[in-house]
Parts: C-alpha cells; sequence; structure tokens
C-alpha cells in the first residue's frame, strides 16, 4: 500500500463559466465548470481545482453556486483558489462543497490570517497558493535568500519575499498543504521550474501540489521524480484535449510513479 | 419512511457527505430520507446515525458538546438501541477512549483505543497523509463487502496527521500503510468508523455507503 501521487485538472473560472472553454470530450456546454467537473471526476482526476478569477465583486457570488452544484455530482475532493481574502469567504466556499480553500495575497498580506484559518478550519482545508518567479538579480538580504521571490495577483505584483522563506513561514503559520506555482513557466508549456518546486518540498514537511508550466506527459513525471512533488497540476494540457487523465495517469505508472486507477464509480 | 441523520455540529461541510448519502439512497426501493440535523430529538428517531468531523480532535469534541443533549442521544440510540452508526474521520476519532491531539481529550469511549500522531518511519514523508491509498482488510466486514482491498484494491481518499490506535486488535477492521501501519476502519457491533473519507472516496466510497445504509447489525 502506497500514497498515490495525486493528478489535478485546474479550471480558470470567471463569472461562473469556464475561461477560453474546455475542449475534450462531449460537453453540452463546454462553458459550464460543473459539466467539466463531472467530466474530469469520471476520467479519474484525483482532485479538482477551481481557480476563481473572477474581477469584479458582484461576480465573486458566482463561485459559490459552481462548488455547490460540483458538489452534487462529484465525489472526490475540490480546491478552490482565487480572492479568498477574509474568514467568511472560507467558511462559505467549506459550506458550498470545497474541501480546501487556496489563499494567495491575503497569506502574503497577513501571514497570521493564515493561523486564524487553520485554527477554525482545521490545517487540512487550509492551502496556500506560493506564486514564484525567479529574481533577476541577488536582491540585497544575504546568502540565505533563495533565487524565487514571492509574487500576488497573477504574477503582476513583487512582495520582495523570499519563496522558499514565504513558504516555511506558511507552514509553521498552519498551512496543511503548498501550491506551488512558476509565474515564469505558467502558460509557457515548457515544464515546471524543478528547481523551485524541489527547494520547497525539500524543506517543508507538508504536501506540495507543483503547477506551471505542463505542455507534455513528461513534465508530470519530471514534477514529482525531480521536484518531489506529491501531486501535479495542469490545465491545458486536459481541457484542450492534448491528453486524457488516464492517459497521463498511463504515463506516469508507465515511468515507476504510484497513481491511483480505479474504475469509475457504480 | 426510514431516516438517516448526519449530524451537524459545526465541524466542516456537510453538503458533500449529504450528497453522497443522497445518491447512493435513491438506488434503493424503498430510499430512506437523509437529514443533515443539529436537533437531538431528530437523531433519536433516526434509523442510521453518521457522525462526521474535520479538524482538531478536541475542538470537534468542544462542538458536539455544545449541542445541548447530543451526547446522551448517542449513546442512547448507538449504545442502548443498536442503531447502525458511522464515524467519518475526527467523526470516527471520537469514538476512542481519548484523543492526544495538542491535549488529552476525553473520547466518547466506544472503540477503546486512543488517538495519536501519525508517525511514519521515512521522515521524507509528509504530514498530513494527504491523498489516495488502498486498504488492507483484517477483518472482514459488511460495510467493506465489494471493496477490493491490497496493492491492486481500491482506494480511499484520507486526509488525516493523526489516527486511533485500537487497544484490541479485534475493533481493528481494516488499515492502510503510510510508512507504517496506519488504522484505517474500526468497529464493533452496531459501530463502524472510517479515517478515510467515504463521502470523496468515488467508488470506493460509495459502496461503502450504500452497504451502511442496508446494514443489519
Amino acid at each position: 500500500m502506497t500514497l498515490k501521487t495525486r493528478l489535478i485538472p485546474c479550471l480558470d473560472v470567471k463569472d461562473g463559466r469556464v475561461v477560453k472553454g474546455v475542449q475534450f470530450v462531449d460537453l453540452i456546454d463546454a462553458g459550464d465548470p460543473v459539466e467539466a467537473a463531472i467530466a474530469y471526476d469520471t476520467a479519474g482526476a484525483d482532485e479538482l481545482c477551481f481557480l476563481d478569477i473572477t474581477a469584479s465583486h458582484e461576480g465573486r457570488d458566482t463561485i459559490f453556486d459552481v462548488v455547490a452544484r460540483t458538489a452534487e455530482h462529484c465525489f472526490m475532493p475540490v480546491t478552490v483558489g482565487g480572492g479568498v481574502r477574509t474568514i467568511e469567504d472560507i467558511r462559505k466556499l467549506l459550506l458550498s462543497g470545497a474541501d480546501k480553500v487556496a489563499i494567495n495575497s491575503a497569506a502574503v498580506n497577513d501571514p497570521d490570517f493564515i493561523a486564524r484559518a487553520a485554527d477554525k478550519f482545521g490545517n487540512q482545508c487550509i492551502v496556500v497558493s506560493v506564486d514564484a518567479k525567479q529574481r533577476l538579480s541577488q536582491a540585497p538580504g544575504g546568502d540565505n535568500r533563495s533565487e524565487w521571490e514571492i509574487f500576488t495577483h497573477g504574477g503582476r505584483n513583487a512582495t520582495g519575499l523570499d519563496a522558499v522563506e514565504f513558504a516555511a513561514n506558511m507552514v509553521k503559520r498552519g498551512a496543511g498543504e503548498l501550491l506551488v506555482t512558476s509565474m515564469d513557466r505558467d502558460g509557457t508549456k515548457s515544464g515546471f521550474d524543478l528547481k523551485l518546486v524541489r527547494a520547497i518540498t525539500d524543506s517543508v514537511s507538508v504536501p506540495v501540489v507543483a503547477s506551471g508550466g505542463v505542455g507534455t506527459l513528461d513534465h508530470l513525471v519530471e514534477g514529482v521524480r525531480d521536484g518531489h512533488a506529491s501531486a501535479v497540476l495542469a490545465a491545458s494540457i486536459f481541457h484542450f484535449g492534448t491528453f486524457t487523465i488516464p492517459q497521463a495517469k498511463q504515463h506516469l505508472h508507465d515511468n515507476g510513479i504510484a497513481v491511483r486507477m480505479d474504475r469509475a464509480a457504480p | 419512511m426510514s431516516r438517516v441523520a448526519i449530524i451537524d455540529y459545526g465541524s466542516g461541510n456537510l453538503r458533500s457527505a449529504a450528497k453522497a448519502f443522497e445518491r447512493q439512497a435513491a438506488m434503493l426501493d424503498q430510499p430512506p430520507e437523509i437529514i443533515v440535523t443539529a436537533d437531538p430529538d431528530i437523531v433519536r428517531g433516526a434509523n442510521r446515525i453518521v457522525l462526521p468531523g474535520v479538524g482538531a480532535f478536541a475542538d470537534c469534541r468542544a462542538g458536539l458538546d455544545k449541542v445541548a443533549g447530543m451526547v446522551d442521544v448517542l449513546a442512547e440510540r448507538v449504545l442502548n438501541y443498536g442503531v447502525p452508526f458511522l464515524g467519518i474521520c475526527v467523526g470516527m476519532q471520537l469514538l476512542a477512549t481519548e484523543g492526544r491531539e495538542k491535549t488529552v481529550t476525553s473520547g466518547l469511549g466506544w472503540i477503546p483505543g486512543s488517538v495519536v500522531p501519525l508517525a511514519p518511519v521515512d521522515p521524507g514523508l509528509k504530514i498530513p497523509h494527504m491523498g489516495w491509498n488502498t486498504l488492507q482488510i483484517r477483518q472482514s466486514h459488511p460495510l467493506l463487502a465489494g471493496v477490493p482491498d491490497g496493492e491492486n484494491g481500491l482506494h480511499a481518499y484520507f486526509v488525516h496527521s493523526y489516527h486511533l490506535q485500537t487497544d484490541s486488535p479485534e475493533t481493528l477492521i481494516a488499515t492502510t500503510n503510510y510508512g507504517g501501519t496506519v488504522t484505517a476502519a474500526v468497529g464493533r457491533d452496531n459501530i463502524f468508523g472510517t479515517q478515510f473519507h467515504p463521502e470523496k472516496s468515488q467508488a470506493l466510497g460509495l459502496t461503502l455507503i450504500s452497504n451502511f445504509l442496508v446494514w443489519t447489525p
């Protein structure tokens, strides 16, 4: 018996709709995140991640409905990230049916927010999004600093925080999992920033999900084998039908990585 | 109509659990009603009782105690009347004599044992034990009927940093492995508990829920 490496498709959701649409299988409504979630569930995804990129305040309530409808059909864990700023945001997402919430800016602005959230809801549902970019030059601050800096707002805002230190700090405060995204690689299909993933994975005690840059099935293997990640997350390779979840799992399996290949629910 | 009560004592999201039970209930000839409730009187009238739970042991115990009369009704129905009972995650851990998470807290004491930290021999293994793992069934049990175990068996979804170490091997129904043996399911008589989340465990979990809905201990 071995804990399996998790494969997590991620859906970007804006105003309750999948951004760019999902082009796999025979979806009646390619823009409906719930239909996409059901398709991924049936295909054997180990977990699902919704990233809410709704900009307007009014549109933000749409994610609760998406999560609630997903929970009616999908009996696998669901993580929701994007715009989670208050204890009340977390409470509403969990009550809608999310199992975990991913927190980014609020953790950067107020690290104690993570401690309060973990105290209230348990470490197991608090994921911190570590969005990192390689520094252009070694910033002042001594030799202990890593090569990466934390960014917020989808990689637009630099914070000056060291990514590896930030990750350790978040775990100390109660994060139960880290979602590590290379903002340099995100959307490039050139593979994970393996050095970044590994630097963080090897320095924290909690599971790390590697994210950002997957373009091939070998990239998934690298994230686990070389990045030491507990789970790998990808978006476009699945949405655009480049690869299916079973193909990805088979490839991981063929490369000696233990994955779950159960039959679908009766 | 027969009723299944899922106890709501402020511990996390019960929507997924309710939906999973409703889905499996609908497959029965006479579907029971699934009720999420914080009302001890409804629990008293239920034919089956489910106690979920996420977070810390002490917080869950405090939350359960805060619902006036709930612990008494549970003891009355489960221990005296033999109503089928399913504890999930911390709802299962609460069956123990005591929890040793942060502080020592009394459990319900229905399954003698203690809730202790996971201590994988390989220090590289991450805590929490989070994700999908297979089971080793130690004693066949009606709730695990149709659940293949072992390396090629079905997977259950776990998220936990502590587990229930039973005092007696007789109450240990299933285990998993994470740098050592980890308790996955406990039980005796009409009482059953899973460390994993059936409501998040797809095929394995839904099979277990179906089994629970027709279980006559």
